[in-house]
């Protein structure tokens, strides 16, 4: 159990049956009242924000949070397959628990699944990946536009901006914290 | 952990203020910092030190001073303890400004706050104050306040058990925004150490100043009927006792018999490091002290 006093921001903690996120944390104290202890809060499975102001005396239950080393098999209508690489269990998370993530999936890609008791909800990817360009259109030369990157599609479909000097075939890094191009990688 | 430059500035303030009341005749007093006997309030939680505290407040034995004969107006700078109180303008130690003046009511301490934000102004002139402090002031009462700001009357958040909640996020969000604000009559139910208005029933003369939506001050025409006053420590153990807060209910009888010395007396008590942080133009207390409780060893 939490205490009121524990609460800050990045805190998980469990609201009617859900986990939640504290995004924002502040502490109150009107002259001569009670502490508060004001919390933005985000579903971390639906991903709905509320706001929600606590008193001392509040607690909070621990939300059953675990991490597992998974990895990526296929996509399939939507769902997204990945594999325990320890004891080889499978499971999906759909594209909408997975956000902006798709872009960055890979066969066979290793990261880390977020269990809910024993509910997939996030995926935590490595901070680069290395994906191959599919569709890279070749750069008009004598562009004068001052234009000094173009649009390439990578394998997962995610389309993103990079030099020109990248051609079809090459593989790239891209933060999946940002989505931007990184460099080009030799192998 | 600051540096030579704001050490300086934090210097130059705390002269200001000290040069502020010696002008006008208040005299300066120290009092005990362990209090072997706290009175008893419900929402402030005191740290432990040996068999004593460590004070909250001094008022407890400024007030006694003030009782003396020939001892009119006195003031003190110290530091003040209260646990668990940590957020962007709240420290767990911090120092408090505290003055009490015989004779006075809280209307004298309004003008008091209005004289000395404005002295200081000047002093610091180098450092812009978040607001206008040389026009008129902004005046509201609780009652109208909630009125103004929030979907319930002060009365109906009294009695809903969310008069914090409401003033936190309603309507302390809207003071002191272009100029100061002094928020005025409380609920009686508030001010355990205030004296009541004549009327209306049910407020008493207690204000608190904001500034940039920050509580700064919290001010008061005392309560000096020893029998009232012990009635409402009475209430306030009763209420802690409801809480599961154990205290011993000892009453501070020096304390108590001292108030039948003193007719009529306003007091108030100011956060010195909010003050100087909104001077400093900083948006945490903890960027303004020597050294934040992060700064420390542990």
């Amino acid at each position: 159990m939490y205490a009121a006093s524990d609460l800050r921001k990045g805190l998980k903690i469990q609201i009617d049956g859900a986990p939640y996120i504290i995004t924002h944390f502040e502490f109150s104290k009107p002259g001569k009242g009670q502490s508060l202890y004001r919390c933005k809060l985000r579903n971390m499975i639906t991903g709905n924000q509320q706001s929600q102001t606590y008193r001392s005396n509040d607690k909070f239950e621990k939300p059953p949070l675990s991490e597992r080393k998974m990895q990526f098999l296929y996509n399939q209508d939507g769902e997204y397959h990945f594999m325990d690489t320890e004891n080889y269990e499978q499971t999906f998370l759909t594209a909408d628990q997975l956000g902006d993530n798709v872009k960055f999936l890979q066969d066979n890609m290793e990261l880390d699944v977020l269990f809910f008791g024993d509910k997939p909800i996030d995926v935590t990817l490595p901070i680069f990946v290395n994906l191959e360009v599919t569709v890279a259109d070749p750069w008009a030369k004598g562009d004068t536009s001052g234009n000094d990157t173009k649009p390439v599609t990578v394998e997962s479909g995610y389309v993103l901006q990079v030099p020109p000097f990248v051609v079809e075939g090459d593989k790239i890094q891209i933060d999946t914290r940002t989505g931007a191009y990184v460099t080009r990688v030799k192998e | 952990m600051l540096d030579i430059q704001r050490l300086r500035i934090r210097a130059a303030f705390f002269q200001a203020v000290r040069r502020f009341f010696e002008t006008r005749g208040y005299l300066e007093v120290d009092t005990p910092i362990r209090h072997p006997l706290v009175i008893p309030e419900q929402h402030i939680q005191h740290i432990p030190s040996s068999s004593s505290f460590l004070q909250s407040s001094p008022e407890l034995y400024m007030k006694r001073l003030l009782a003396l004969g020939g001892c009119e107006k006195i003031f003190q700078i110290c530091h003040c303890f209260r646990e668990g109180e940590r957020g962007r303008i709240h420290l767990e130690e911090f120092m408090m400004l505290e003055w009490y003046a015989k004779g006075a009511d809280y209307t004298q301490l309004m003008k008091d706050c209005e004289d000395l934000i404005r002295f200081l102004a000047v002093q610091l002139e180098e450092h812009q104050f978040p607001v206008a402090v040389d026009r008129q002031w902004e005046y509201l009462t609780v009652t109208e306040a909630f009125a103004q700001y929030s979907s319930i009357s002060s009365e109906e958040a009294l009695e809903r058990d969310c008069f914090d909640e409401v003033l936190v996020e309603d309507v302390e969000p809207h003071l002191g925004t272009q100029r100061p604000t002094i928020l005025y009559d409380y609920p009686l139910a508030l001010a355990s150490l205030a004296r009541p208005k004549p009327d209306p029933l049910g407020l008493a003369e207690r204000f608190e100043l904001y500034v940039a939506g920050v509580e700064l001050a919290n001010g008061f025409s005392e309560l000096t009927d020893a029998l009232v006053q012990r009635q409402r420590f009475q209430q306030e153990h009763a209420a802690m006792a409801a809480d599961g807060i154990g205290q011993e209910e000892a009453m501070p009888e020096h304390f108590l018999s001292a108030l039948e010395e003193i007719d009529e007396a306003a007091g108030i008590a100011m956060g010195l490091d909010r003050l100087l942080m909104l001077f400093m133009g900083m948006e945490c207390i903890g960027e303004i002290v020597s050294f934040a409780p992060e700064d420390l060893d542990s």
